[in-house]
C-alpha cells in the first residue's frame, strides 16, 4: 500500500536521456528518495522513538528534576532545591555506601580483568576450541540471583562444601558473607565468577584481530610466550581493552543482585552498596526525590570515570593501523 | 617487535608440548573446574535430601536421592510434607512465575527487536532529514546507566496504572534499546546497495524490500540479538523487583529470591532452593545449548565495533 504513495508517479521525462544522462539521473533519484522516505522512515522509527522518548529521555529528565524535590509517590512532589543535595553531603550512609560499592568495584574489576585476560590468552594460544569458549561463558547465562544462590550454598559456614572443605585442611572456617571484612571481597568473586567468562570472550575477540604472523615472526626470534605476550599482545589489545574496561567499570557499579540476595546490605551495613542504598531509599522509606538525588550522583561519578579512562587509555586510537 | 629479517626455509616452530604448556594447560583445567562445578553442586544438592546433606556435607553424589525438592520447589508436595523434609509451608506457584518469565521475556524481545530492527532501517537505509542528528541522540542514550532511569520509570508505570502486571514489567524494553538498534544498523550498513538496488528495480516497495529482502538477510545477527535480550530479560532482577507485587506478576527470578528470604536462616531449605535454582536456570541453559556457536561466534562483534 505504501508502494504507490512512497514513489513519485512519473519518471517518463527522463526515460528519454539514456547514456549521458545517467549520471543525472541517479542524482535527481536520489533527489525525489528524499522527499519519498521521509513518510517511511518516519513510521519505521515510530515505536522507537516512542519508547526512547517515553522510557529513557523522558525519565532522564524527570530523575534530575525529581532529585529538586520531596517526593513520596502519594502526593505531588515538591520543589525544595538543593536539599537533597546537601543531606546527602552531610549523610554518612551516603559516603559508606559509595566507599563500600568503590571498594567492590576495585576487586571485582581487578582481578575479573586479569582472570578475563588470562583466559581470553590460554584460549587464543592453546586452543581455538568454541566447546572450551562455550564452557567458559556458561555462568554468564546464569542471572545474578541464581550465582548469588549457589555461591551462598557452597560458602555456608557449616554445611558449605566451600567451608568443609577449609574446615577438613585444618583451617578456621571462613563466614564469607557474615563478615564485615569478607562480605564485599566475596561478593565481587562471586560477581567475577558469573562475568569473566564474558569478558574474557570480548578480549579474545580483539586478539582475534591481530596477526598471527607477529607471533610466527616473533617465536623465529626466539621469543618466548612471556615476552610476546607484553610486546605484541598488551600493546595491540589496548584499545579493545579500553572499551572492555570503561563497559565493565559501568556495569560493576551497579552491583545489586548478588548483595540483594546474599546479605542484604548486611553484616551493619558492610555491602551497602550505593545501589542498594538508592533502593531502601525509596522503596523501604519513600524518599524518591533523595533517593533520586543520589542516582544523578551515581550517573555523575560513572560519567567523570568514563572520560577520565576514555582519556587516560586513549581508547579512540589503535596501534593496529 | 624487531622487524623480522625475511628468512627462507625457516618453518614455523612445530608446538610441543612442553612444560610451559603443560602448566598453561592445568590453569585452563582449574578455570573449567571453577566454572563447572557449582552446576555440579546445585544438582547434587537438588536432588538430596534436607537431612542427608546436614548427615554428609561433603558427600560428592546426592545424599538420599530424591525427587522431594523439585517436588517442593514446584509446590507438589502438600505443605505438610513440606514442611516434614525441611522446605518452608508456604505455597510457591513455580508453574505461575516459570510462565510468567516465557511471557514477559517472549514479549519483550519479540517486540524490542522488531521495533529496533524497523528503526535501525531507517537509519541505515532510508533518507530523511534529521537522521544523523537522531541517531547521535539514540547514541547519547546508550550513555545513560539503567540505574538512572528505573525511578522514574516506575513512578511512571505506577501512574500508567500498570504497577503488578507483566505488561508494566515488559514496557520499558519493549520498543526499542540503543544497543539493538545500535547492533542492527551496523549490519544493515554493511548490506550491499545493489541487493535493494535490484529490488527496485524489479518494482519492490522499500516496505516490501524491508520485510522480504533484506530483514531475511539479518536473520543471524537478529537470531543472536534474540537469544542474548531473551537472556537478559529472563535474568533480570531489579526492575521486575520495583513492579511485581504478587503472583500474577512474579517472574522466576524475584520469585527465587523471594523462596530463600522465606526459609528460616537457621534451617535453610538448600535442597528445595537449589531444585528451583535449577529449574529457574535451565530453560536459559537448554536455549544456549541451541545456539552456542552462534552466540559465542557473535559476542565478538557485539564486543568490538
Amino acid at each position: 500500500m505504501t508502494i504507490a504513495s512512497s514513489r513519485p508517479p512519473s519518471r517518463l521525462p527522463l526515460s528519454g536521456a539514456e547514456g549521458a544522462g545517467s549520471t543525472l539521473r541517479t542524482g535527481r533519484a536520489k533527489a525525489r528518495e528524499d522527499g519519498g522516505d521521509g513518510r517511511l522512515a518516519a513510521v519505521f522509527i515510530a515505536p522507537a522513538l516512542l519508547g526512547f522518548t517515553v522510557f529513557l529521555l523522558w525519565p532522564t529528565l524527570r530523575g534530575i528534576y525529581l532529585s529538586f524535590t520531596r517526593f513520596n509517590l502519594l502526593t505531588p512532589a515538591e520543589w525544595v532545591g538543593l536539599d537533597n543535595y546537601v543531606r546527602m553531603v552531610h549523610d554518612p550512609i551516603f559516603w559508606d555506601s559509595l566507599t563500600v560499592t568503590v571498594e567492590y568495584v576495585l576487586i571485582n574489576i581487578g582481578i575479573q580483568t586479569v582472570a578475563a585476560l588470562a583466559i581470553a590468552v590460554l584460549l587464543q594460544r592453546l586452543t581455538q576450541s568454541a566447546l572450551l569458549r562455550g564452557i567458559v561463558l556458561t555462568p554468564y547465562l546464569m542471572s545474578n540471583v541464581v550465582a548469588g544462590l549457589v555461591w551462598l550454598w557452597i560458602l555456608d559456614n557449616q554445611l558449605g562444601i566451600g567451608n568443609q572443605i577449609i574446615g577438613g585442611l585444618g583451617f578456621d572456617r571462613i563466614p564469607f558473607l557474615a563478615d564485615e571484612t569478607w562480605a564485599i571481597p566475596t561478593i565481587a568473586l562471586i560477581n567475577v565468577w558469573r562475568h569473566v567468562g564474558y569478558t574474557a570472550l570480548l578480549l579474545f575477540a580483539g586478539l582475534q584481530a591481530i596477526p598471527n604472523d607477529m607471533y610466527e615472526a616473533a617465536r623465529v626470534d626466539g621469543a618466548s610466550e612471556w615476552r610476546m605476550f607484553w610486546r605484541i599482545t598488551m600493546p595491540l589489545l589496548r584499545p579493545v581493552l579500553a572499551v572492555v574496561l570503561i563497559m565493565t567499570v559501568i556495569g560493576s557499579f551497579q552491583v545489586f543482585d548478588t548483595v540483594a540476595v546474599t546479605t542484604a546490605g548486611g553484616p551493619a551495613n558492610a555491602t551497602n552498596v550505593l545501589q542498594y542504598y538508592i533502593y531502601q531509599s525509596a522503596f523501604a522509606r519513600f524518599q524518591f526525590g533523595y533517593a533520586s538525588a543520589m542516582s544523578v550522583a551515581l550517573l555523575v561519578v560513572l560519567s567523570a570515570i568514563t572520560v577520565i579512562q576514555y582519556r587516560l587509555t586513549r581508547a579512540g586510537h589503535s596501534d593496529l593501523g | 617487535m624487531t622487524a623480522v629479517t625475511t628468512t627462507t626455509g625457516v618453518r614455523p616452530v612445530r608446538r610441543r608440548l612442553n612444560p610451559g604448556r603443560i602448566l598453561a594447560w592445568a590453569v585452563m583445567a582449574a578455570i573449567i573446574l571453577i566454572t563447572l562445578l557449582p552446576f555440579y553442586w546445585i544438582l547434587r544438592t537438588a536432588l538430596s535430601s534436607n537431612a542427608g546433606l546436614n548427615a554428609h556435607p561433603t558427600d560428592p553424589l546426592p545424599v538420599d536421592l530424591t525427587g522431594s525438592g523439585f517436588a517442593r520447589a514446584l509446590g507438589l508436595e502438600s505443605t505438610k510434607e513440606a514442611i516434614a523434609q525441611g522446605g518452608a509451608g508456604g505455597g510457591l506457584k513455580f508453574w505461575r512465575y516459570l510462565l510468567n518469565s516465557v511471557i514477559v521475556s517472549t514479549m519483550i524481545t519479540v517486540c524490542q527487536i522488531f521495533f529496533s530492527s524497523m528503526a535501525a532501517y531507517a537509519f541505515a537505509r532510508l533518507r530523511w532529514r534529521g537522521r544523523d542528528k537522531m541517531f547521535g541522540l539514540f547514541l547519547a542514550g546508550l550513555m545513560v546507566p539503567t540505574i538512572f532511569t528505573l525511578l522514574p520509570n516506575f513512578v511512571l508505570i505506577k501512574q500508567l496504572g500498570l504497577v503488578d502486571t507483566l505488561l508494566g514489567i515488559g514496557l520499558p524494553t519493549m520498543f526499542m534499546t540503543p544497543f539493538a538498534v545500535f547492533f542492527l544498523r551496523q549490519f544493515f550498513m554493511n548490506v550491499p546497495r545493489e541487493v535493494e538496488e535490484a529490488a527496485l528495480l524489479d518494482g519492490a516497495g522499500k516496505v516490501r524490500i524491508f520485510f522480504r529482502v533484506l530483514l531475511p538477510m539479518a536473520s543471524t545477527p537478529v537470531l543472536t540479538l534474540a537469544v542474548l535480550t531473551y537472556i537478559t530479560s529472563w535474568n533480570d532482577y531489579f526492575w521486575p523487583l520495583m513492579v511485581s507485587y504478587s503472583d500474577s506478576s512474579r517472574v522466576l527470578t524475584v520469585a527465587l529470591a523471594i523462596f530463600r528470604a522465606q526459609t528460616p536462616a537457621a534451617g535453610v531449605d538448600w535442597s528445595g532452593l537449589m531444585a528451583a535454582t535449577l529449574i529457574a536456570a535451565l530453560p536459559m541453559l537448554l536455549l544456549f545449548g541451541f545456539f552456542a556457536r552462534r552466540i559465542v561466534s557473535s559476542i565478538s562483534f557485539t564486543g568490538i565495533k
